[in-house]
């Protein structure tokens, strides 16, 4: 089968005053649709680097990217940073909008999907408010509605939960463990955690420091569906374990 | 001997209380300090013994204001320069935004633009008003250009700052999501760039009455500063105190008129703040 998502060779250079940086060194990888994979690495490494080439935001020095989808316009990304990244002069649904009026989606049908996604990321009873009065946890919920808003057909997660506190963070990646089985959108998330990895995703990747490259490609062989509780069990644990020595060889 | 830590709350108390009363009485305040300065006034001219091509009194003045009101001499010189005023301001906004935007865009342009741009600010406007009159006739137009001029530079400046603060993340985003070079700058530019912008236009708004009334006392058949500038001659000093409240009173509308349009736009910013008069959110 071909994949939905197809990176072959990846090099990535950026210029400085010492003859350049090279942030990616010939990174390939696969992705099938429906199909959640962690790339996980040191800090440095280049992560966030591959999701902006795949997003279009940063052209490669070598090598492509390949999307295929099953129509003729380009694919539709979203897009979720590490920060939330809202228009402070929308309220909080507007900003859930906007990915629809930019494709110049009618109100009305806009308005109904907006509401059903308040709903889902919990985020009912905030339409009207303004961004800067929500806290980390609730502002990145709206990040990731704007980004399901359109119904991408690849989401990138950069980070998503990076700059919250731990015990948010856990919350959060329990949210998008329940939203993902419900959707089963494509997704190709970048993280720092070995479990956030290794609750949500099919496969991890792990990229090496800089330049980075792919070192281990694993598959999560933990049954679906999946809830908190499996990270408690042992398999987990090994599973973890056997990551966390790839990233730091001892 | 006993030292002791006083809680803040007695001190706060205070302080709260006495914040308060000014909220609520600050108003009445204000309308305290200007009988205050009026009365003032009365007295020096009452007692001063100066003559009133100096200073004419307060009920001097006041008489003069009904004269000019009753026969439509203000009016017609009010309007007059009021007409300058806005075409001045609406030109030079126009020229400076598009011009900012460019600008801000484009490093090419700036770095070949900017150095003229900053040395055009050295040159006092009062300096190369006298010259725009010879050329462009002492009509409407010398006076709009003026204006113009003067307004121009800080709402370039604004524009400029306003632009390129634009949070690269936001640009990012608009781009992921394939948005068009026009939704970038409706959606994205223009509210981010927004409050700094108008910020460029409440300074702006005030130069403009300067530009106006500088053209005016140059050479001009009407006017406010024309007005001010036949008072002068005939000693009627009185004559000359009108028209300057009047200004006064023509450019605190537009500020307030700026000042409205903020908190209309800015909504958004108000539930974090709330200042004063001089404050961004006033």
């Amino acid at each position: 089968m071909v994949p939905f998502l197809q990176v072959n060779d990846l090099h990535i250079t950026f210029a400085n005053e010492n003859g350049g940086l090279q942030a990616l060194q010939g990174v390939s990888l696969n992705l099938d649709l429906h199909e959640f994979v962690s790339v996980i690495g040191p800090s440095g490494s280049g992560k966030s680097t591959l999701l902006r080439v795949i997003a279009g935001l940063l052209v490669p020095s070598r090598g492509e990217v390949i999307i295929r989808t099953p129509h003729d316009y380009p694919p539709r990304i979203g897009y979720v940073f590490q920060q939330a990244n809202l228009m402070p002069w929308r309220t909080v649904l507007e900003n859930i909008l906007l990915p629809l009026e930019i494709q110049g989606v009618d109100k009305r049908t806009g308005r109904g999907k907006a509401l059903d996604l308040v709903e889902l990321m919990g985020l009912k009873g905030f339409e009207a408010s303004w961004v800067q009065d929500l806290s980390g946890g609730m502002a990145q919920r709206v990040a990731i509605a704007r980004a399901l808003i359109q119904e991408p057909e690849l989401l990138l997660l950069d980070e998503p939960f990076g700059a919250l506190d731990a015990l948010t963070r856990e919350q959060m990646g329990v949210e998008l463990l329940r939203i993902w089985q419900a959707r089963r959108t494509t997704v190709l998330m970048v993280t720092h955690s070995i479990s956030e990895a290794l609750l949500l995703s099919d496969r991890v990747l792990v990229l090496s420091s800089r330049p980075g490259k792919i070192i281990s490609d694993m598959v999560v062989d933990l049954p679906r569906p999946r809830s908190d509780q499996l990270r408690y069990e042992a398999h987990f644990g090994n599973l973890s374990r056997q990551l966390k020595a790839q990233i730091l060889p001892v | 001997m006993e030292t002791r830590i006083e809680s803040k709350q007695k001190l706060a108390n205070g302080r709260q209380r006495a914040a308060a009363w000014l909220r609520r009485n600050g108003n009445s305040l204000m309308f305290v300090t200007a009988l205050l300065v009026i009365l003032l006034w009365e007295g020096v001219t009452r007692w001063g013994s100066l003559p009133a091509f100096i200073l004419p009194s307060p009920w001097a003045v006041l008489q003069r204001f009904w004269s000019t009101l009753g026969d439509g001499t203000l009016w017609r010189h009010t309007s007059a320069t009021l007409l300058e005023i806005v075409l001045g301001l609406a030109v030079g906004v126009i020229a400076a935004t598009i011009t900012g935007y460019l600008l801000a865009k484009s490093p090419t342009l700036e770095s070949i633009l900017s150095p003229y741009l900053v040395a055009s600010q050295a040159i006092p406007i009062v300096a190369i008003a006298p010259l725009l009159v010879i050329w462009f006739s002492p009509g409407l137009f010398s006076k709009v250009l003026i204006a113009s001029l003067i307004v121009f530079f800080p709402v370039l400046v604004n524009t400029v700052v306003g632009v390129r603060a634009v949070p690269q993340d936001l640009r990012d985003l608009m781009r992921s999501l394939r948005a068009s070079r026009w939704q970038t700058l409706r959606l994205l530019e223009i509210p981010a760039a927004l409050p700094v912008f108008l910020g460029g236009l409440r300074i702006g708004a005030t130069l403009s009455v300067i530009g106006a009334v500088v053209g005016e006392l140059i050479g001009a058949n009407r006017g406010l500063g024309f007005l001010i500038g036949i008072g002068r001659g005939q000693y009627d000093t009185a004559l000359v105190f009108v028209a300057v409240f009047t200004l006064v009173v023509l450019a605190l509308s537009l500020y307030g008129i700026v000042i409205l349009l903020e908190r209309r736009l800015l909504a958004w910013q108000r539930s974090a703040r709330k200042g004063t008069l001089l404050d961004m959110n006033g």
